[in-house]
């Protein structure tokens, strides 16, 4: 029955065939909770309510985003499933959130939870669930500690090092100034002003005449710069949120002090902060950034604009293009697409680490030329560029190099 | 005092008024309560056990505002601060003493009792909505004074402090999550307890006699300046419990999650729950947990507005709370039986 064999032993060679192929597909696809064949689950925690509210637009903007990856046939063909939830600002609640999220709705990860405070309320448990803590919406720089850490990456460039640009910028023009300090007593406020204290080193206790806090409760900061003012400095360093910033622009010019000022980044928008105290009253002030403030009239006929544009025109109608934040939003979203994609078909929270510590020079729509997004095993800072520009007219002129910051977690 | 504070005062009824049956639950309910805090951990998940456990810390918060307010008659909006005084006095005793979690908390009882002793002291010269906004300032000055430079070293300033969860002893194999659910429990229970006997012994009666008319009290040889301080104290302390308590749950404090929002919250917890009604803490405490998540659910952009018309519902219908529900339900339940 020479036939007969010959089948069977096709068929059986068929069915060794199917059997390989089979579980060669079953070894490429591997899911880790939160993942299937078909949908992403991504978590997140945002202030929609609460103190830093304002702050909830990044929320509304990356969910935006994700309708329009969705709308587009998602990530290797995987829907995002974005499931955003309020904290308030408070940690305590961010805490039972995060639990929610990796208990409750079993998400793959957690993407670009805002605000230091609660951010460092989740990171132990994070970590002991080994679910990532993936581009924390925050500036601090303990984000940079993949020693300690493993599960938790930091996204933007952080306030240390952006003021140690600053300092560095100031030991070289302005070796003899005096500096006055105005900051938000907060961790943010605080991170800025050590950054530029280790810039200064051992040239900060003699630079530095005044220093100077204010509450983010404080309806107006026209008394302290007052009292800044009265010290003498001819640098003034300012960091304050966009309203504070606004007053303080507009209260130097009214008593007519005149300092080089150096503004923060997070209040570098003009739409929110320069327009509103006005372009005469805001000439000459320096700042830094490393996204394309949407603004700013120099961009208008810039590619990534426009495709942000269409973005919002499409998905998010209803935003405030003045708005920093959604710019902001709109970049990362891109940060964690890139990360998605880079993962294929091994979904594990392991093989997301691996992949988010494993970008090179990637460029999302919306940063400045030339700055890119970078991590290594060793480096969970992926946004660390930044360059300065000085106000003029009603645009900020960038000029220098692409500098960045090296401040490790 | 004002005819707004007393008309407040007598629309709280004196709990030993009120039939003993009604003032708490009646034995049957409190044991079916009890039975179903002891047994629903065990068929919820890990994250609805933590769930739980913050319902009976911020229980216990509003267990401490009903006695000083419900008991005693005086108001604060400042019990936020007391939290967070026992929140740090237990993370600064465990991470940085090293102290077992379990001491920590009637060390950070008594330091929120002598707090709110002294505070109690200027507090005695003010009295309803003047009283409200000096424990107000109370609330706004903490988180301040928490990120001090002074205290930095201790409190971690505005970084805060992070906690490590204990195991359950004794090799018990739970989680950690469900250990601390029950010793929670356990001491919500003796809390609540105590609580129930303070408010019906002499020193329980002293203080609703103040609440009811001081200077009647004073007449009758309450001494009213000690009683007056001292419903502070234990309120304080007691609020220093749940905050240590909330510290080792939460494995984390930071001056934001201390707030004016907290002390309105848990002021918020106490009106829902009944004022001077301590079962009713729990459904207040529920209250201010579970229904902002309902209110963000029903919209995200909108969750304080929605939470509000929630709220303004509740107070609306329920003036009384759920102690006016409770009463409603027996006073059905009763006519049933008789039908």
């Amino acid at each position: 029955m020479p036939v007969l064999n010959l089948r069977l032993g096709a068929i059986s060679a068929a069915l060794a065939l199917l059997a390989i192929s089979s579980t060669s597909a079953l070894a490429q696809k591997k899911y880790d909770t939160g993942a299937t064949d078909t949908e992403i689950k991504i978590g997140n925690i945002m202030p929609y309510s609460g103190p830093a509210s304002a702050y909830g637009v990044i929320g509304k903007t990356e969910e935006a985003y994700f309708r329009k990856i969705n709308a587009e046939g998602g990530i290797n063909g995987r829907k995002i499933n974005f499931v955003s939830y309020d904290d308030a600002y408070s940690p305590p609640k961010t805490v039972e959130q995060a639990r929610k999220l990796v208990e409750s709705d079993e998400v793959l990860l957690i993407f670009n939870s805002l605000g230091t405070p609660p951010n460092s309320a989740i990171q132990k448990y994070m970590n002991q669930k080994k679910v990532p803590q993936l581009f924390v919406a925050t500036g601090a720089t303990k984000w940079n500690d993949p020693k300690e850490f493993p599960w938790t990456m930091g996204w933007q460039p952080n306030y240390q090092s952006e003021s140690q640009i600053y300092a560095k910028y100031i030991l070289k023009n302005y070796p003899n100034g005096k500096i006055a300090i105005l900051y938000q007593n907060d961790d943010y406020g605080k991170d800025y002003v050590k950054g530029l204290k280790d810039g200064l080193g051992s040239k900060a206790a003699s630079m530095i005449v005044i220093e100077d806090s204010y509450e983010v409760s404080e309806p107006t900061i026209d008394t302290h710069i007052v009292k800044l003012k009265a010290s003498g400095a001819d640098i003034f360093f300012n960091v304050t949120t966009p309203k504070f910033a606004a007053q303080a622009i507009k209260k130097n010019m009214e008593i007519g002090w005149k300092p080089v000022h150096f503004l923060n980044n997070v209040s570098a928008s003009i739409g929110s902060v320069m327009k509103p105290a006005g372009f005469e009253n805001g000439q000459g002030i320096i700042s830094s950034a490393y996204l394309k403030d949407p603004t700013d009239p120099q961009w208008k006929d810039d590619a990534a604009m426009k495709a942000w544009n269409e973005f919002l025109d499409k998905y998010y109608p209803e935003a405030n293009r003045a708005d920093g934040s959604v710019m902001y939003a709109y970049i990362v979203a891109q940060g964690l697409e890139h990360v998605l994609k880079a993962c294929g078909d091994d979904l594990t929270r392991a093989n997301v680490m691996k992949q988010a510590a494993n970008i090179k020079n990637f460029e999302p729509r919306g940063l400045l030329p030339g700055v890119k997004v970078n991590t290594s095993a060793t480096d969970f800072a992926p946004l660390s560029q930044l360059q300065l520009m000085r106000f003029k007219g009603e645009t900020w002129e960038l000029f220098g190099e692409v500098l960045s910051g090296d401040v490790g977690g | 005092m004002s005819a707004a504070t007393e008309d407040a005062v007598t629309e709280a009824p004196a709990v030993e008024a009120v039939p003993k049956r009604a003032m708490t639950l009646g034995l049957g309910t409190s044991l079916a309560v009890l039975a179903a805090l002891v047994i629903a951990p065990l068929f919820v998940k890990n994250f609805i056990i933590f769930q739980m456990t913050m319902l009976l810390i911020y229980a216990l918060a509003v267990l401490a505002l009903n006695i000083l307010t419900g008991g005693s008659g005086q108001f604060s909006l400042g019990q936020s601060a007391f939290y967070a005084v026992g929140a740090y006095t237990s993370a600064i005793l465990m991470e940085h003493v090293g102290m077992n979690y379990a001491l920590t908390l009637p060390i950070a009882g008594i330091i929120c009792f002598a707090f709110g002793f002294v505070f109690g002291q200027p507090a005695l010269r003010l009295s309803g909505v003047y009283l409200a906004l000096a424990t107000f300032a109370l609330a706004v000055a903490m988180p301040q004074l928490l990120k001090l430079g002074f205290f930095e070293h201790w409190t971690g300033g505005v970084q805060g402090l992070v906690v490590t969860k204990p195991d359950a002893p004794f090799g018990l194999k739970m989680s950690q999550d469900m250990w601390l659910y029950y010793f929670t429990l356990a001491i919500s229970i003796g809390i609540y307890v105590a609580s129930v006997n303070l408010l019906r012994s002499r020193s329980g009666r002293a203080f609703m006699a103040i609440r009811d008319n001081e200077i009647a009290a004073s007449a009758m040889g309450v001494n009213v300046a000690l009683y007056k301080t001292l419903a502070f104290g234990v309120s304080a302390g007691i609020t220093g419990i749940a905050g240590g308590l909330g510290a080792i749950a939460v494995q984390f404090v930071a001056p934001d999650g201390y707030t004016i929002t907290l002390a309105i919250s848990l002021f918020l917890g106490m009106v829902v729950g009944g004022v001077g009604w301590l079962p009713g803490s729990i459904v207040g405490s529920a209250f201010i947990i579970f229904v902002p998540n309902i209110a963000e659910s029903i919209s995200k952009g909108l969750s304080g507005a929605v939470f509000g018309v929630l709220l303004f519902i509740v107070i609306f219908l329920v003036p009384h709370g759920a102690r006016q529900v409770a009463i409603v339900a027996q006073q059905l339940i009763g006519k049933l039986r008789k039908g």
